[in-house]
């Protein structure tokens, strides 16, 4: 009899046990596979820590692969709660088809700007869909010891820059600029987009340009096609067969001096390289102008639309708009920064040295991504195209300026 | 008089055959020229007809990157049957030969690529032929011809030529063991009864061997034509899916991927996507109805 009441007892237990835990379990699609270990090790039990009846599951698959598996699992209703969103039309395409949930009443999104926003929003702005994560500034990363050895100082000016590049290759020893135009984007994302903010004044530039009241064949647009065609005579030997794994292995094991870079790169340099490195901005026209630097927006979290664990999905997007959260992904991922209005210290020297241009620096993100790759041909490949040429000296800068003009024409009304 | 019997056993042997190769190879096939003809505007999709067709061939910006396409296609074929064929051939032909050493373990080295896959093809190729880590520029070195070399994958002007001659290294064995066959097929008292006459050596290999393995040189020459005309692997392992240099090296197959799937800011199509993949599938039926009607109905073949 006892024996009995005791195993009711138990039972009654576990159902009320049952009933207390009523624990939501939330599901991340990301094609960050790079990062699972981050967010099993630190984000996820730190969100867990504040907020003990929901558990967060991090799922990502492969990069290539990620766009045509959300799809499907969205067209099929078995996508996780929280997506990993890609900038722009991509992102954009999901929300119009109702895949992501408007998120514009978040208080999180308070505390981030226009700027971190605009590429997860509909184009007249009114709504966001999804949180900002992070962003990569680009620069150029160098090589602190060839630079003492020959010598030389941080170039602040184009000016300069060219001089450093011509003693560098006076020198011999080093190879000036490591990159290569077999893969095509680094020369239009590490190249155009890297120092072309300085000529077209960043976002008044870009926003012109959506607008329609700038074009492609404007000065300002076409000056980075002859900058880059000087770039020519300080790359390797055979830089047209020269892949971005190549660029990347040459400058680490020290036989370049220079490397036109994204951020994303520090951790992986710092792991490879044995010698001790240092960054510097995209060189200015004349000492003492006001500089741009691209600071872009790469990566933000958003609601399955059809999620029924909405409340928690948003708890959990609204922490995502904390120092918290912005603190353990900065310096978890250094070169992956903050897109939050928080002060965030971050350890890495490397990627201090980035962050810290924001402060001297007008943001801005690159020119193709927004709105203007939407259509046939794609101004984002076209550019690489034209980056390409322009360092190779196929064509001229005036006739890329006018090539790519002409394609936008085609098929984007406000540049008619 | 008895009535025909349905044959059931036919019936049913056929049927897995027919109901697999239908799910896997006709339904797809017909449903890809469906998608063709559709667009898709606001998440709905609209019956176009044939616009999508028109924009291809229509449209400056398509017609452009499909006739370079087909274009590069040609040279790509045209390497294929002027190098790896003949080179084929004239393999099969040593190796035929009844004094050679070693012939096994030559077939088996020449094979051996075909094997491979192409990813392994593509960046094993890449490194050999890399300036910066590569052993071409020191192998020419060593040997004085350090001027011949250039980052021949980078370079416009080569980039397609060499892509094609290493497809050619990849897959010379093909042809090699085709016509290896049917040279062994041929018999002796054929090349006896010709050396009685004086037809030794290598007029016996032109005036008869040639003529006797010329179905198999065709068989050859169109299954290049499919397979080149549907390349796409080692392209995109080697070049990307853009096909640099400046879309020297775009084929019809990456021309087709970046349309279908997107690639990078491009969104995908599907529907011109399908148009280009239905002006794939007209180019090879036509290649090969010229073949089965104006060449192959006119070989002769002997009959031993």
């Amino acid at each position: 009899m006892n024996r009995k009441l005791l195993s009711l007892a138990l039972l009654g237990s576990t159902i009320l046990g049952g009933a207390a835990a009523a624990e939501v379990t939330l599901t991340i699609e990301s094609w960050r596979n790079d990062d699972l270990i981050l967010w099993q090790d630190k984000i996820i039990p730190a969100f867990e820590a504040a907020n003990p009846d929901i558990k967060v599951k991090f799922t990502p698959s492969a990069p290539a692969e990620y766009n045509a598996v959300l799809n499907s699992k969205l067209d099929a209703g078995s996508a996780g709660d929280l997506i990993t969103c890609r900038p722009f039309d991509a992102s954009l395409a999901l929300y119009d088809a109702g895949h992501l949930a408007d998120l514009s009443d978040l208080d999180g999104m308070d505390n981030f700007s226009p700027v971190a926003k605009s590429a997860w929003q509909t184009d007249d702005a009114a709504a966001s869909f999804c949180m900002p994560m992070a962003s990569v500034i680009h620069g150029f990363i160098y090589n602190k010891d060839a630079f003492a050895e020959l010598g030389l100082e941080i170039p602040e000016t184009e000016e300069q820059f060219f001089a450093a590049l011509e003693t560098i290759k006076a020198d011999g020893n080093y190879i000036p600029l490591a990159m290569g135009t077999n893969d095509q984007w680094e020369a239009a994302t590490m190249g155009y987009n890297n120092i072309g903010p300085n000529y077209w004044k960043g976002e008044e530039g870009r926003l012109a340009l959506i607008a329609g009241e700038q074009k492609l064949t404007d000065p300002q647009w076409v000056a980075p096609y002859e900058t880059l065609a000087k770039w020519n005579e300080y790359l390797g030997d055979g830089y047209e067969a020269q892949t971005y794994p190549d660029s990347q292995n040459i400058f680490t094991l020290g036989r370049a001096a220079i490397y036109p870079a994204g951020s994303w790169e520090i951790t992986g340099f710092n792991a490879q390289a044995d010698f001790a490195m240092g960054a510097f901005k995209p060189p200015v026209m004349n000492a003492g102008d006001t500089c741009y630097i691209s600071d872009h927006t790469d990566i933000a979290l958003g609601m399955n639309a059809a999620s029924p664990n909405a409340e928690a999905a948003k708890t959990f997007l609204n922490w995502m708009g904390t120092s918290e959260f912005a603190s353990i992904y900065a310096n978890a991922l250094p070169g992956f920064f903050s897109l939050s209005n928080h002060d965030v210290a971050m350890e890495d020297p490397l990627a201090q040295e980035f962050v810290s241009w924001r402060g001297e620096c007008e943001s801005t993100i690159r020119s193709t991504y927004q709105v203007l790759s939407r259509g046939t041909p794609n101004l984002e490949n076209e550019t690489w195209g034209a980056s390409v040429a322009a360092i190779k000296g196929s064509k001229s800068a005036a006739d890329l300026g006018m090539e790519l003009q002409t394609g936008l024409e085609s098929w984007y009304a406000p540049q008619k | 008089m008895k009535r025909p019997r349905i044959k059931w056993h036919i019936v049913v042997f056929l049927a897995p055959a027919v109901l697999v190769y239908t799910a896997i190879m006709i339904f797809p096939l017909f449903n890809t020229l469906r998608l063709a003809l559709y667009t898709e505007v606001d998440q709905v999709r609209h019956f176009v007809g044939l616009e999508n067709f028109r924009t291809l061939f229509g449209n400056p910006h398509w017609s452009g990157q499909f006739w370079n396409a087909l274009g590069n296609n040609m040279w790509f074929f045209f390497i294929h049957m002027i190098v790896q064929n003949p080179i084929g051939i004239a393999l099969a032909a040593i190796l035929s030969h009844p004094r050679l050493r070693f012939a096994a373990l030559y077939r088996t080295a020449i094979f051996v690529p075909t094997i491979l896959s192409f990813v392994i093809v593509g960046f094993a190729w890449k490194l050999i032929l890399s300036p910066i880590w590569g052993i071409t520029p020191d192998m020419l070195k060593a040997v004085g011809l350090h001027w011949l070399f250039a980052p021949y994958l980078g370079k416009e002007e080569y980039a397609l030529t060499t892509l094609s001659l290493i497809s050619v290294w990849q897959f010379v064995g093909i042809p090699m063991m085709l016509i290896y066959a049917a040279l062994l097929a041929i018999p002796e008292e054929v090349l006896e009864a010709g050396e009685v006459d004086g037809i030794t050596g290598f007029s016996a290999f032109w005036k008869i061997k040639l003529p006797l393995i010329l179905p198999s040189i065709g068989i050859i020459s169109i299954l290049t034509f499919v397979a080149n005309f549907n390349a796409f692997d080692l392209i995109y392992t080697t070049q990307g899916a853009l096909a640099g240099p400046a879309f020297s090296t775009d084929i019809l197959g990456t021309f087709m991927y970046r349309t279908f799937f997107g690639f990078q800011l491009q969104l995908g199509d599907p529907h011109m996507g399908s148009a280009i993949a239905s002006g794939m599938f007209g180019i090879i039926l036509i290649g090969v109805c010229i073949y089965l009607f104006g060449i192959q109905t006119r070989l002769r073949r002997y009959q031993f």
